[in-house]
């Protein structure tokens, strides 16, 4: 592995919007960096702090909640 | 990798897992490595089978999991391709028909979320596929088998609005085999059709084509027809709604129903103060149909303003039908008697459709007039007189008439405020009912249950609105014509046992699907009116309230294989 930071990311992504808009992308071939982990959820109210901050305990460098 | 995440899953059965990786032709295999993304996973705890596939969605694809799953006694199965929201329905339904809970399905985007935007990175792309692969598979491992959640459904329909839209939608219905009930505020049916003198472009009579709906539509023995009577109130939900309709004379009645069908219309706009409006030399078309229903003689020059308190900074949009009734009375006019000069002042001609565009050709051909005005420089009314600026020549003209006919919009009901909060369906910004998609679900509301049809939602010709009408009836009979309601099981629940009641769920459920039950003093889902978005479970303190599909537990075992 390279010495360069390479920060691990995770996304909570509504099904309706912002995990749409992710497939849109892919659709619309968009290249964006590779460390992104997309986690879906019905609904971005689904998410509580709790989550963000395991996530952040599990190693995460950023955590995105869209929706 | 993930830890076991609470200890208390498989315990009763020993969790089997299949992994099905998708190619998608070259769309994923040509960005990534599937073959080494199949061996991976292969070796993930719990897996007992991986495979490839070309297409996992092709009908050979959808075997081998089906295969798979009988030989390889699957109890999970997750699938690794493209986007859920469009295949996690097909590959749940094949693994459910054979024979696995199709609760215990899930999907990983390989393709839409990995292939496809990583085109030039080949080894992070595998890589993220693999771990994307390993989310799923630790998700796959926490999910619980769940039952599809049946209720009983009330076969019969409530239709508000006796107009041409609700007339034509209660025929339909009660053609099917439904029972109807029909609630017109009015003391007759009809709405605008009533008032109108021919129905383009046939020139068809309005007053027998109404006898014939309200003939179809209200003497059938399953339809129940409830004259001078408003909605009063509403309660429940799909399946089974209680209607409270309450006329000026009687008691209130209650009416169990299954499905609600708004039909409610819309009415013309009064152009008080308008281009000296004063409903004798100055009139609107809806008093010339009057006019004209009545036999009364048209005086020989007449002129029509089109766009009279319609595409201007207060009312923007285009009601759309007011042109056709233009042109309509202006060729009823000119054949009934020549000599009339007709000039039709317009803005923009709306005569969408074949039959609409020859009824204009055939309007130019038999000597109207039309010329175009400018909305900065209205025509004036003065008396005996039109003047208008005509934009083309740059000149203002003037044209001695002695009738003046203003075309108003339809404009949303006033009572459309009460009715749209009675059931919780929106409105637009005109007012109008707004439908839950424009172009994919354009007769539902947004709220299961309920559909709109005819004017209520936008201005609709009477051929519109008797489309519309059967259109809705179909939309119903897809919901009633099943014995009983099936809903998906991913949705909120409640543990009775460890809620307080502190009611902080009730206010941050957005559909009201939740109730306080004050003789347990905790807090109930209504599992048909939850829509599963789960903020209930983001917000209970003690964790009493869970989302089934997205439970902690879950979710937590995809973020730690992260």
């Amino acid at each position: 592995m390279s010495q360069q930071f390479n920060p691990k990311m995770i996304a909570f992504a509504c099904n309706w919007c912002a995990y749409s808009a992710a497939d849109l992308a892919g659709v619309s071939r968009f290249q964006y960096p590779p460390n992104v982990r997309i986690i879906r959820v019905m609904c971005s109210g689904r998410i509580n702090p709790n989550f963000i901050l395991k996530a952040f305990e599990m190693g995460a460098d950023g955590v995105l909640v869209a929706g | 990798m993930s830890e076991k995440i609470d200890g208390n899953e498989q315990k009763s059965e020993e969790t089997r897992i299949g992994v099905f990786i998708c190619d998608c032709g070259s769309n994923i295999a040509g960005h990534l490595d599937c073959k080494a993304v199949t061996e991976y996973a292969a070796n993930l705890p719990g897996v007992v089978y991986a495979k490839e596939n070309l297409y996992t969605c092709s009908e050979s694809g959808i075997g081998e999991i089906q295969d798979a799953i009988k030989t390889h006694k699957l109890s999970r199965v997750v699938v690794a391709s493209c986007s859920p929201r469009t295949h996690q329905p097909l590959f749940q339904s094949s693994c459910g028909h054979a024979g696995m809970n199709p609760y215990l399905f899930e999907m990983v985007n390989i393709r839409d979320q990995c292939s496809w935007v990583h085109m030039e990175e080949r080894d992070m792309a595998t890589l993220k596929a693999k771990d994307l692969v390993r989310m799923g598979v630790a998700k796959a491992r926490s999910l619980e088998p769940q039952q599809d959640m049946e209720s009983p459904l009330t076969h019969r329909v409530l239709v508000i609005g006796g107009g041409v839209a609700g007339l034509s939608a209660t025929e339909a219905l009660a053609d099917m085999g439904l029972d109807v009930v029909i609630v017109e505020k009015e003391q007759a049916f009809g709405g605008i059709l009533k008032g109108l003198h021919r129905i383009g472009p046939e020139g068809k009579k309005a007053a027998e084509c109404l006898s014939e709906l309200i003939q179809k539509a209200t003497t059938k023995s399953n339809v129940t027809v409830y004259h001078g009577s408003e909605v009063e109130a509403v309660g429940g939900y799909i399946g089974n709604y209680d209607i409270t309709i309450r006329s000026a004379e009687e008691e209130a009645v209650q009416e169990k129903v299954g499905c609600i069908v708004v039909a409610t219309g819309a009415v013309p706009f009064q152009p008080d103060g308008l281009f000296c409006y004063d409903g004798e030399g100055v009139i609107t078309q809806m008093e010339l149909e009057a006019q004209l229903l009545s036999g009364q003689t048209i005086p020989k020059r007449v002129v029509m303003i089109q766009c009279v308190g319609a595409r201007f900074p207060e009312r923007e949009y285009c009601s759309r039908i007011c042109c056709m009734i233009a042109v309509k009375n202006a060729l009823f006019i000119k054949r009934q008697d020549p000599d009339v000069e007709i000039e039709i002042l317009y803005r923009d001609m709306q005569m969408y459709g074949t039959e609409k565009e020859r009824m204009l050709n055939d309007a130019r051909g038999s000597g109207i007039r039309f010329d175009v005005y400018d909305p900065d420089q209205p025509p004036e009314v003065v008396d005996g007189l039109v003047r208008f600026y005509q934009p083309l020549m740059g000149q203002t003209r003037e044209l001695p008439c002695d009738l003046v006919v203003l075309s108003t919009p339809l404009v949303a009901r006033e009572d459309t405020v009460r009715l749209s909060q009675l059931m919780r369906i929106p409105v637009d910004k005109n007012q109008f009912f707004l439908e839950a998609h424009a172009k994919l679900r354009p007769l539902d509301f947004a709220t299961d249950g309920i559909f709109v049809c005819g004017s209520a939602r936008y201005p609709a010709t009477v051929v519109e609105a008797q489309s519309q009408g059967l259109g809705v009836a179909s939309r119903v009979a897809t919901i009633l014509f099943k014995d009983k309601l099936i809903t998906s099981a991913l949705v909120a629940e409640i543990d009775p046992e460890t809620c307080v009641g502190c009611l902080g769920c009730l206010d941050m459920c957005p559909y009201g699907a939740i109730d306080y039950i004050p003789e347990k003093a905790i807090c109930r889902v209504n599992t048909i009116l939850c829509k599963g978005c789960g903020c209930c479970a983001a917000t209970c303190p003690s964790e009493s309230a869970s989302l089934r599909g997205f439970k902690p537990q879950q979710l937590l075992a995809q973020i730690r294989a992260v």
